[in-house]
């Protein structure tokens, strides 16, 4: 009787439902904060975008012959806010919190729980408020792709399969990054401390909020390391080019980047795990 | 008279003897963090090398021949962005104005009350020694970056005169960075947060004080707004004196009205400093 209750699963679902719900209800106490929060992100991102409508108000496009123009680039840029504000809702702060967790010795308890220690250390917690950034790279998108299919001279086609495929290759590029932060996160069991790493994350990440084209063609060093190696490209490049760059074979999505991003996401998510399990055999608790 | 100033003197060398102590522990971090510094840049040149080879196909120019964007060639906007890494590491306060409001909130500003230690000139010296501190250790990584991209810096050696007015623009953008966010920060006798009133600080300097883009790029009615605020003096100027952007009248102009901001915000901050003392008040041991 008692091996059966043990030996039963948790519902991973439901304790998912548990921690958002305890999140949401936390970030409901302090509601100007929320408020204020919101805010704040929004009003960074409306920078971003000014700025490039600076830079849009002096070039036609970004890279000659790229098909990166002032539209396609608002799709590109609104699914960077998309997959930022997926990472940031509900992996960012879990990362944030790995490290505190390893100083104090608090990973006793999550240690202790029967339930996947990856799934509870990556989940916990969900910052609700940078959702709003969520919607604010939805509102881009859509304003842009309305502009693109309704202009008069080369509308762009949407095709049915457009919108599932974006959906699809946003989630993946959210798990690379998901799986980048975990990799970078459990390192800090080995190294104790790991501030620089953040900014490491930071500085990585910034490579793949720009189209693939501006580093050069395939051959690269750059573009080859970041597509290959880190596969931080991949991730916004693709579901951009899916929405935004259909139209020309030649710069369409090549379809064996579609796949290898698939397969870079399966990749990376299988790595990570890989280094979170050998980092946790190498936890040895703070207090006696 | 004389034994007065001496034990002032070795007050201030003491405080900046312990916090340069202080700021030295972790040298390798900070050599390191330093160097990675540099990469946000690696692609923000990479984007701009983009934005110019559009425009060159855009306007028709031959392969060898340069493009110019607002006065800029790619080589400048290499070198800009460089120097402008320079006047932030000048003038950038991290955590200034927040540590002033959190002291006032949580009343250890009270230790300079009863102690004979000025809150503004102890908080500067801490600040020298920082900034003391990060350039013995910075000065390698910024050196050897600098050395790779020299051939970026097209105007050749630098005459006596803008270097000068470079080193002196840089100066003052620190002591202007200083008292600007320190005046942000008594605001806190007020407000008791001053975080909403940073936020908009940081936003604004983001977008006009010249560390995203050169200002040059701006067109009207923001041109106009960039040359009332003092948020340019922070990034913009330096970078601008060094590259010869502003020169003869407008570079003395441009130095005095630094000069200028910069005295307002000393008095601003004195007498915030001075108006918010007598308002507070402590309770408690």
């Amino acid at each position: 009787m008692r091996e059966q209750s043990l030996n039963e699963q948790p519902s991973y679902v439901q304790v998912f439902l548990t921690f958002a719900r305890n999140s949401l209800v936390r970030d409901m106490t302090f509601r100007a904060n929320f408020v204020i929060q919101c805010i704040s992100s929004i009003s960074w991102t409306a920078m971003n975008v000014g700025l490039y409508v600076l830079i849009f108000s002096h070039t036609q496009q970004i890279g000659p012959g790229t098909g990166w123009a002032k539209h396609e680039f608002f799709v590109f840029l609104g699914t960077t806010m998309l997959v930022n504000s997926l990472v940031q809702t509900f992996f960012m702060p879990n990362a944030e919190e790995f490290s505190e967790l390893i100083r104090t010795g608090g990973l006793d308890f999550a240690l202790l729980k029967p339930i996947d220690t990856q799934f509870l250390i990556s989940l916990q917690r969900v910052d609700w408020s940078s959702l709003s950034n969520l919607l604010a790279g939805v509102a881009l998108i859509a304003y842009s792709l309305a502009h693109l299919m309704t202009r008069s001279v080369n509308p762009l086609p949407l095709s049915p399969w457009s919108l599932p495929l974006f959906l699809l290759y946003v989630l993946c590029g959210v798990a690379i990054m998901y799986s980048l932060m975990l990799s970078l996160a459990a390192t800090s069991i080995w190294l104790g401390r790991n501030q620089t790493l953040y900014n490491f994350w930071f500085y990585i990440t910034n490579f793949a909020r720009y189209p693939m084209e501006i580093y050069g063609d395939w051959l690269s060093p750059l573009r080859i390391l970041f597509t290959f190696i880190v596969p931080v490209l991949v991730v916004v490049n693709v579901p951009a080019r899916v929405l935004a760059q259909p139209l020309y074979p030649e710069r369409s999505l090549d379809w064996w980047l579609a796949v290898f991003a698939l397969v870079a996401t399966i990749g990376c998510l299988l790595a990570s795990r890989y280094i979170f399990q050998r980092a946790l055999r190498a936890y040895r608790s703070a207090s006696s | 008279m004389v034994a007065g100033m001496y034990a002032r003197v070795a007050v201030w060398w003491t405080i900046l003897r312990i916090a340069l102590e202080e700021r030295l522990v972790y040298r390798g971090d900070f050599a390191l963090g330093t160097l990675m510094r540099f990469l946000p840049i690696v692609t923000q040149l990479f984007l701009w090398w983009a934005i110019f080879e559009s425009i060159r196909d855009t306007r028709g120019v031959a392969a060898g021949e340069p493009v110019e964007l607002a006065g800029f060639r790619y080589t400048d906007m290499v070198a800009y962005y460089l120097l402008v890494m320079v006047a932030r590491a000048f003038s950038s306060m991290p955590g200034l104005a927040s540590g002033i409001a959190l002291q006032i909130r949580n009343g250890e500003i009270k230790k300079y009350l009863v102690q004979p230690v000025d809150l503004l000139g102890f908080l500067l010296l801490n600040r020298v020694a920082h900034k003391l501190a990060y350039y013995s250790v910075a000065l390698g990584p910024f050196a050897l970056v600098f050395f790779l991209c020299r051939d970026y810096f097209q105007t050749g050696w630098l005459d006596a005169g803008t270097i000068a007015a470079f080193i002196a623009s840089l100066v003052m953008s620190f002591l202007l960075g200083y008292f600007l966010e320190a005046a942000i920060g008594l605001v806190g006798f007020w407000f008791l947060e001053v975080s909403s009133l940073l936020f908009v600080y940081m936003l604004l300097s983001f977008f006009l004080s010249g560390h995203m883009f050169p200002l040059d790029l701006l067109g009207e009615p923001w041109r106009t707004l960039v040359e009332v605020l003092p948020l340019q003096y922070l990034a913009y100027f330096p970078a601008a004196v060094f590259l010869k952007k502003v020169t003869g009248p407008a570079l003395v102009q441009g130095l005095c009205l630094q000069a200028a901001w910069l005295l307002f915000f000393i008095f601003l901050s004195r007498w915030l400093f001075h108006r918010g003392v007598r308002r507070y008040s402590g309770f408690g041991g």
